[in-house]
């Protein structure tokens, strides 16, 4: 089994799949990666530097953006990455971090009568 | 009857959906039936099957909407054989709608009401031998080959960890992939946790109309999040899901959104509990409370549900199987109980994808075909109506 997975090539971050500790090397694909904190089975490790305001990606798509400045090997979640995404506690909304615009449509107005 | 198609065992009904199984739902219209309504239920082992809800009065507008066309949905579902509508007498919901529902579908119903019975003893007792005399008569019925296209599969996860996005949503999306395909249907619920990933869903609507429905209601999921003027991440994601290491709802949803599969085109996006009427893939407007979900899901036609969990849960519903399936070997271990597949070898790479989904594919077959789930087994049948408003 691999320590961590990179799910896709545009990923900035990769999943680990088992506990990683402080300096624990880990080769991935052409890289060597170093574990610069304990990072739990499940959590992501920073796969290079992400400059506070960047995009962090999984999946190939971006999950959020990076609060602090996040160095290769970090354990990356809550404390360095934040969404905007239905944040009624932000008072302006921050910028979408999706990579499609935010559409500026009417409210839905699905019929939910059954046929008869 | 081609033998060369997957197919299962099932119900065929007058209006020529099948069911999965075939229960005789006691619906209390209010929940000052509901107690009444559950005795009944349990008095008609093995095939009754009681709706008890916390709704039916104090509601207006889309409210009691939502209530009446839930209730209504279930009494005319696949799997429900026979309806005894049990009703106090002055409650909001029409008891002769509930049954219309069921009749409509050609399927035998009684209505029964507290108040004229004279109370609840004489209730229970009249509404036993009525869902008894109906339990009897379902017997009599025989399940017959279905094509896999009949199924209409609900795809639900809960309780998700890293694993979720990883192996069992994955799998689940093969399973999805292949049942368009072969000219099946599958429903996507718990708008909340597509946001994030609703550029990848409206990539593959069939039609313009439908991409755009797909962002407006997740819009509007987003602008009444906002509204409430409090963080989201109280909820989404949810403190397990953290611990899990999902660390933004975005992230939940883009593993969340696997289990619509890969290539299924986006063929509808419907209303809460309102009927999945196409083919192919359709996105239901439902909260991500699972029960709420699932409750929705199955009140659109859902004949078997499949729930994926990384940290396990219970979960049912009272007319639906519901399929628990897990990629985390800790909670296969630990909740054993409450599941029916683990894939975690996907995450070990003891087994590949194709694999699990292909296993995953024969369970679905077979327990639309009537093999027991985990949930059946242990009595889980939660069931909750979706509520925008307040209790007047």
């Amino acid at each position: 089994m691999k320590a961590v997975l990179i799910i896709s090539e545009r990923d900035n971050v990769a999943t680990a799949l088992e506990r990683l500790d402080p300096g624990r090397r880990i080769e991935v694909e052409t890289m060597t990666l170093i574990a610069i904190e304990p990072i739990a089975a499940g959590h992501k490790i920073a796969l290079r530097p992400i400059a506070a305001g960047d995009a962090v990606f999984k999946y190939g798509s971006p999950i959020g953006l990076a609060i602090i400045d996040i160095p290769a090997g970090a354990h990356v979640h809550t404390h360095n990455v934040a969404s905007s995404r239905g944040r009624g506690d932000l008072k302006v909304a921050a910028p979408h971090s999706g990579p499609h615009p935010r559409p500026a449509e009417p409210p839905d107005t699905l019929q939910t009568s059954r046929p008869e | 009857m081609n033998d060369r198609r997957p197919g299962f065992y099932g119900y065929r009904r007058p209006d020529g959906r099948v069911g999965t199984r075939n229960h005789v739902l006691v619906v209390p219209t209010v929940i000052c039936s509901s107690l009444v309504a559950e005795r009944v239920a349990a008095a008609a082992a093995p095939y009754g099957a009681a709706l008890p809800h916390l709704a039916g009065c104090g509601q207006l507008g889309p409210d009691m909407h939502l209530t009446h066309e839930t209730l209504a949905a279930y009494c005319g579902h696949p799997n429900v054989g026979a309806v005894v509508v049990l009703a106090l007498g002055c409650e909001q919901v029409v008891a002769q709608t509930l049954a219309d529902a069921a009749r409509r579908e050609g399927k035998p119903v009684e209505v029964i009401a507290i108040q004229s019975e004279g109370g609840t003893v004489r209730t229970t007792a009249k509404g036993t031998a009525v869902a008894q005399a109906f339990g009897h008569a379902l017997a009599a019925q025989a399940r017959e080959w279905c094509d896999v296209s009949e199924l209409v599969l609900s795809l639900k996860c809960g309780g998700s960890d890293y694993t979720s996005g990883l192996a069992s949503n994955p799998a689940l999306g093969r399973v999805t992939d292949r049942l368009v395909d072969l000219g099946g249907s599958a429903v996507l619920g718990e708008i909340a946790e597509i946001m994030g990933a609703e550029h990848l869903l409206a990539a593959r609507a069939t039609r313009p109309d439908t991409a755009t429905q797909l962002i407006r209601i997740i819009t509007r999921v987003e602008a009444e999040a906002r509204a409430l003027g409090l963080d989201i991440r109280g909820t989404q994601p949810s403190p397990g899901n953290i611990r899990g290491g999902l660390t933004t709802i975005e992230e939940k949803s883009l593993g969340a959104t696997h289990k619509g599969g890969e290539r299924a085109g986006l063929e509808d996006v419907v209303a809460y509990a309102a009927p999945i009427r196409r083919k192919g893939l359709t996105v239901m407007d439902t909260p991500g409370l699972d029960v709420e979900s699932v409750t929705g899901m199955v009140g659109g036609g859902a004949q078997v549900v499949v729930f994926t969990t990384g940290l396990g849960t219970p979960t049912g519903n009272p007319i639906a199987p519901v399929i628990k399936i897990t990629g985390n070997a800790r909670t296969g271990r630990q909740m054993a109980d409450n599941l029916d597949m683990d894939v975690s070898g996907v995450m070990s790479e003891s087994e590949t994808l194709d694999s699990a989904a292909q296993r995953l594919f024969d369970e679905v077959l077979a327990v639309a075909s009537g093999k027991e789930t985990a949930a059946e087994r242990l009595g889980h049948r939660e069931f909750a109506i979706h509520r925008r408003n307040p209790t007047i």
